[in-house]
């Protein structure tokens, strides 16, 4: 028997593996293809105080080995998920978090104190990385001053477990990662996406509304894999690492780079069964290198 | 309805003119009710730069045989890579998705195609004519080599084309052919968005009902990645679950 239980701090997952938000919906969209309740924990679509309608179509390009989104955060608002969202989810037998992003941080406040209300949310996210809104969001995680004061503000409202997503848009990661353990934080994500742009040479008109979107998938795999093993020897808290995971070896690669647990995202549109297969895929690996704990295998590249 | 994620054999490929092909995809197990407009996402492997799944109508389907039909244009590169299938090889397919036409009852119907649009109205014309309306097809195509698989149409009814240079039906586009000029109760349109455009004016103007089936760029094809959204009345709405197919009156054409 393996144990693929990771802990987060308090937080228990019963095997590493969770969903990047704004790539599983609210779960629902995948209830047809797999059982939710096998998934360590699902990250629900990035949440904001009101209403967004997100940004003009076109909202995403094709890249090689991956994609650009300019979604920006399209949610109806945090009261809108408490009173219609929450009640049609709640019953999902895992980790639910809720990724909260904002444009001020009275904003990402107000909503944590509000989500921080709902019994069977565990944790939230904070979303100080999203590359497609106009004011907030990536701002916020690219200077080690606004990530700590947004950390800082909603540490003092939130009671449970809080994460933090990290953005890979910066010169080092790892002063990031620092500033928002010291005010508080339980663990931290990374990576969101990259920032990037993709133009049609004939029309020489750029492929995104918002011209710069958010890149994703396997092309950013080297890049993230890489954050996360610098920040895993910069803090002490847990990391949950993601950016272009598409099958168990990938899943495997970024726990042995420091991740305790890992985020599936992009690779959800293309196979919605794959989270599964990659609990599966975690399993068959432990089995086969002899690994009783999949903690055993969180940081254990071999460097020397 | 259920949606699936399947490996399909492709049974059959019939080349129609050299970038369009009818691929019948036979199903592992037995295909679930499929609704006229609804569309499949398939996962095209071993091409480098076609990273996601590419959604395309149902353009037939055979419950007898099992078999979806997928009317095809060779567009980019994915696409490309769809028709160098062969018999036998294995295409994974998540589907059904999206709604469907409406299928009103003893009406006279008009289905406007135009190009590679035409994929989802061969299905839509079986279920109106079952429902026991008479079915008018138009589709405009350039020319006289576009003009491809009429056949088809004619058990459910009239086929109609026109061709932007006049080498076969009548010369211009489908709006601007004669048998508009009859009175007709639902128009329902797939195909380039000026076409489509041009139809719901023509509807609006005979204060008709259309529908129009909208091709947006997409991820997942199941309203979890928000990227193929559709400007509506009711604010941007996905197009792979409230659509593809929408009732003019919803946009802000």
């Amino acid at each position: 028997m393996v144990n693929l239980e990771v802990k987060l701090k308090d937080l228990i997952l019963k095997n590493p593996v969770m969903t990047a938000s704004g790539t599983f919906g609210y779960g629902e969209e995948f209830e047809d293809f797999i059982d939710i309740s096998q998934l360590g924990g699902i990250l629900v679509k990035g949440t904001t105080r009101h209403h967004r309608e997100g940004n003009p179509y076109p909202r995403m390009a094709e890249t090689p080995s991956g994609m650009l989104n300019a979604v920006g955060l399209q949610n109806k608002g945090v009261e809108y998920f408490c009173d219609n969202i929450y009640p049609r989810i709640n019953h999902y037998n895992t980790n639910i978090l809720v990724n909260v992003s904002g444009s001020v941080i009275e904003d990402y406040v107000e909503t944590a104190a509000m989500i921080n209300e709902l019994d069977k949310i565990p944790a939230i996210e904070l979303n100080i990385s999203c590359p497609n809104v106009k004011e907030g969001g990536m701002a916020f995680g690219t200077s080690c001053a606004s990530a700590a004061s947004v950390v800082r503000e909603v540490r003092k409202v939130y009671k449970k477990h809080l994460m933090v997503k990290l953005s890979p848009n910066v010169t080092d990661i790892t002063e990031i990662a620092k500033a928002v353990e010291e005010e508080g934080a339980d663990s931290v994500s990374l990576i969101n996406t990259l920032l990037g742009m993709a133009i049609d040479s004939e029309t020489r008109k750029p492929l995104l509304s918002t011209v710069t979107g958010g890149l994703s998938g396997p092309c950013v795999k080297p890049v993230a894999l890489r954050m996360v093993w610098q920040v895993f020897n910069a803090v002490n808290i847990p990391i949950v690492g993601l950016g272009g995971i598409m099958n168990a070896k990938d899943a495997i690669e970024f726990i042995l780079a420091g991740a305790s647990a890992i985020q599936i995202g992009t690779a959800n549109f293309i196979d919605p069964q794959i989270t599964v297969k990659v609990v599966e895929g975690i399993k068959e690996y432990m089995i086969r290198h002899q690994v009783e704990n999949v903690t055993d295998l969180i940081g254990a590249i071999k460097t020397q | 309805m259920k949606k699936l994620v399947q490996d399909f054999e492709v049974l059959h490929k019939e080349e129609l003119n050299d970038g369009t092909f009818v691929i019948d995809v036979k199903a592992s197990a037995p295909l679930p009710d499929i609704k006229p407009g609804q569309f499949v996402n398939v996962l095209v492997e071993n091409a480098a730069n076609t990273f996601l799944r590419r959604p395309l109508s149902i353009h037939f389907v055979d419950y007898e045989k099992n078999i979806i039909k997928l009317y095809i244009k060779k567009i980019g590169e994915g696409t490309t890579k769809l028709g160098e299938l062969l018999l036998g090889d294995k295409l994974n397919i998540v589907f059904p998705l999206g709604n469907q036409y409406s299928i009103p009852k003893n009406s006279k119907t008009l289905l406007i195609g135009g190009g590679c649009g035409v994929a989802p109205l061969l299905y839509l014309a079986k279920h109106l004519k079952d429902a026991g309306n008479e079915v008018t097809t138009i589709l405009g195509v350039r020319s006289a080599y576009d003009a491809v698989e009429l056949d088809p149409y004619k058990q459910y009814g009239r086929i109609f084309v026109t061709t932007e240079d006049g080498s076969i039906g009548e010369k211009g586009y489908p709006t601007q052919h004669s048998v508009l000029n009859e009175k007709f109760d639902y128009t329902f349109t797939c195909g380039p968005e000026p076409m489509m455009k041009a139809v719901a004016t023509y509807s609006k103007s005979k204060n008709i009902p259309c529908e129009v089936s909208l091709e947006n760029t997409m991820a997942c094809g199941f309203g979890a990645c928000l990227c193929c959204v559709t400007d509506t009345k009711r604010g941007n709405i996905c197009t792979c679950t409230e659509g593809p197919v929408f009732n003019i009156n919803e946009l802000k054409w």
